[in-house]
């Protein structure tokens, strides 16, 4: 139980999983709740070429990966503005085309081996800058999910009313989809780049099951993306399976776990108040 | 309480762009008063809402609104797998009166419960929205626009789909803020119910009659609203049968 916390590498790996799967919980709730999973995974892949480009000049991956998500978003908005492409067709056709950018890089004579670690990511060998990476995403969500949560909430439940509570559903969109951006670019470290989206659509649906009230799903979110992290490092350890491949594989266990527990959940007998009060 | 209207319209004409939605709208709406909007579907009726919310600009004519607004949807359009509660519906009210950085805390989710308590609804505060009647529904959006502090509220067919107690329940309640100095405006397609509010304003893509619902509701007025599908019911009562309509 212990023994992968006598060595120094596994600390590292279970301190960067933790803290990305904290992250990728709280932060997945809106995701789902925003139905932004297809948008979440279009994201990550569009980093690629951004990820394959760092990696050739030797920079941290951080550097390819936030423009390459910034240039995605931006051909996005573009492209869905022309008459007749909507917007999963403009999101599609940026994705693929990023992507196909992306291996096209990677299979040039120019890139260095080891380039299939950016499609999976490398969860056990995560340097100085993607700990602190990962410690700084979550400083960011914690500052700014409690600030923005009432407002998330409000818009989320009612878009049409958002405007006549006095908030704009655009800037609630955009203030998520930039916080999302970093989240991706920061885990893409870890999980990467065909992984990345598990660990913030598969914590949040788990937590879907278990809770029909905001802030426990929060909470149950984060606490599953860390044991989710905690428990695949551990799978990978003893089974000397992939990283990344454990942890996608322990939040999908723990997702079908909270599916009895759901139905468990919606089959107890309410307590309901037969009579209202009378209106005057 | 003032003389002034909280709402006034004059040759108003909105749209999404190229033609107008509904146009040719003039109108007043009083403290107290209770307007039905009357029309078809697609006769105009939620585009004028939309407008009387500040969404949509007057494309010509003039609209005026002098009193805060709020919007209680139609509950079936809402997210009903939502993991929110009664009273975190209510309290979504209190924030067009926070700035930005501030979120709802106790003295707002206080200002919730009375508005809860207002609709009737005090004893499910903790309900799961998605979980409560179609009316209890529509009370807690009523709920949440009277935490917003709205002297004005816009419903957009609140009735669609409430069984008769649930119906009685929520005219009451509407009668009653109306008695408190609310204007309302109701999309309905209940021509009965229309009659024993203070106004209607029948609309089919432009404005056919405005007033007294007595003077008004006329033979040729409501055919000129909807197109004829107008059925006479023995004993001297009518009802409409617009496309699309679950009324029960």
């Amino acid at each position: 139980m212990f023994e992968p916390l006598q060595d120094e590498f596994m600390r590292r790996a279970l301190l960067e999983a933790a803290l990305l799967g904290l992250a990728g919980g709280a932060l997945g709730c809106w995701v789902v709740l925003y139905e932004l999973s297809y948008a979440a995974e279009s994201l990550a892949h569009s980093v690629f070429p951004g990820l394959v480009l760092a990696a050739i000049a030797g920079l941290p991956l951080l550097l390819g990966a936030a423009p390459a998500i910034a240039l995605a978003a931006l051909a996005i908005a573009l492209l869905t503005r022309l008459p007749g492409v909507s917007r999963d067709v403009g999101v599609a056709v940026v994705v693929t085309t990023m992507f196909g950018l992306g291996v096209l890089l990677a299979l040039s004579p120019d890139s260095p081996p080891g380039v299939e670690s950016l499609l999976f990511g490398d969860i056990l060998g995560p340097s100085d800058s993607d700990l602190v990476a990962a410690a700084a995403l979550v400083a960011v969500l914690a500052a700014a999910l409690p600030l923005l949560h009432g407002r998330l909430l409000a818009a989320g439940f009612d878009r049409g009313s958002a405007p006549a509570l006095g908030l704009s559903p655009l800037r609630i969109d955009a203030a998520l989809l930039v916080l999302l951006a970093a989240a991706i670019v920061v885990a893409v470290q870890g999980f990467g780049n065909l992984l990345v989206v598990a660990i913030f659509v598969g914590p949040a649906a788990t937590a879907r099951n278990l809770s029909d009230r905001i802030g426990p799903t929060i909470a149950l979110a984060a606490v599953t993306g860390v044991l989710a992290g905690v428990a695949g490092l551990y799978l990978s350890y003893y089974a000397g399976t992939a990283g990344g491949a454990s942890v996608a594989l322990a939040i999908l266990a723990l997702y079908l776990l909270s599916l009895p527990l759901g139905r468990l959940r919606s089959a107890r007998p309410r307590r309901r108040p037969l009579a209202e009060a009378t209106i005057v | 309480m003032s003389d002034r209207l909280l709402i006034e319209a004059a040759g108003l004409a909105v749209g999404y762009g190229g033609d107008p939605a509904v146009a040719e709208i003039s109108f007043g709406l009083a403290a107290g008063e209770r307007l039905a909007l009357l029309g078809p579907n697609g006769g105009g009726k939620t585009t004028l809402l939309r407008a009387i919310l500040g969404e949509l600009s007057p494309q010509t004519g003039s609209l005026r609104v002098d009193a805060s607004c709020g919007s209680v949807p139609q509950t079936e359009r809402s997210r009903l797998d939502y993991p929110v509660s009664a009273l975190d519906v209510a309290t979504m009210g209190s924030l067009s009166g926070l700035p930005w950085w501030r979120r709802p805390g106790r003295r707002e989710r206080e200002a919730a419960r009375t508005a809860l308590a207002r609709v009737g609804l005090e004893s499910l505060a903790g309900e799961t929205f998605g979980e409560l009647s179609g009316g209890q529904r529509q009370r807690v959006l009523i709920a949440r626009a009277l935490v917003q502090d709205a002297r004005v509220l816009l419903m957009d067919e609140p009735f669609t789909g409430l069984d008769r107690a649930a119906a009685e329940r929520l005219e009451a309640l509407i009668a009653a803020l109306a008695g408190e100095g609310h204007g309302i405006v109701i999309a309905t397609h209940d021509l009965e119910q229309a009659r024993r509010w203070d106004s209607v304003l029948c609309l089919n893509r432009r404005q056919i009659a405005a007033g007294a619902p007595d003077k008004v509701l006329d033979r040729a007025v409501l055919e000129a609203t909807y197109g004829g599908a107008i059925v006479e019911i023995p004993g001297g009562g009518r009802a409409i049968l617009p496309p699309h309509h679950h009324h029960h």
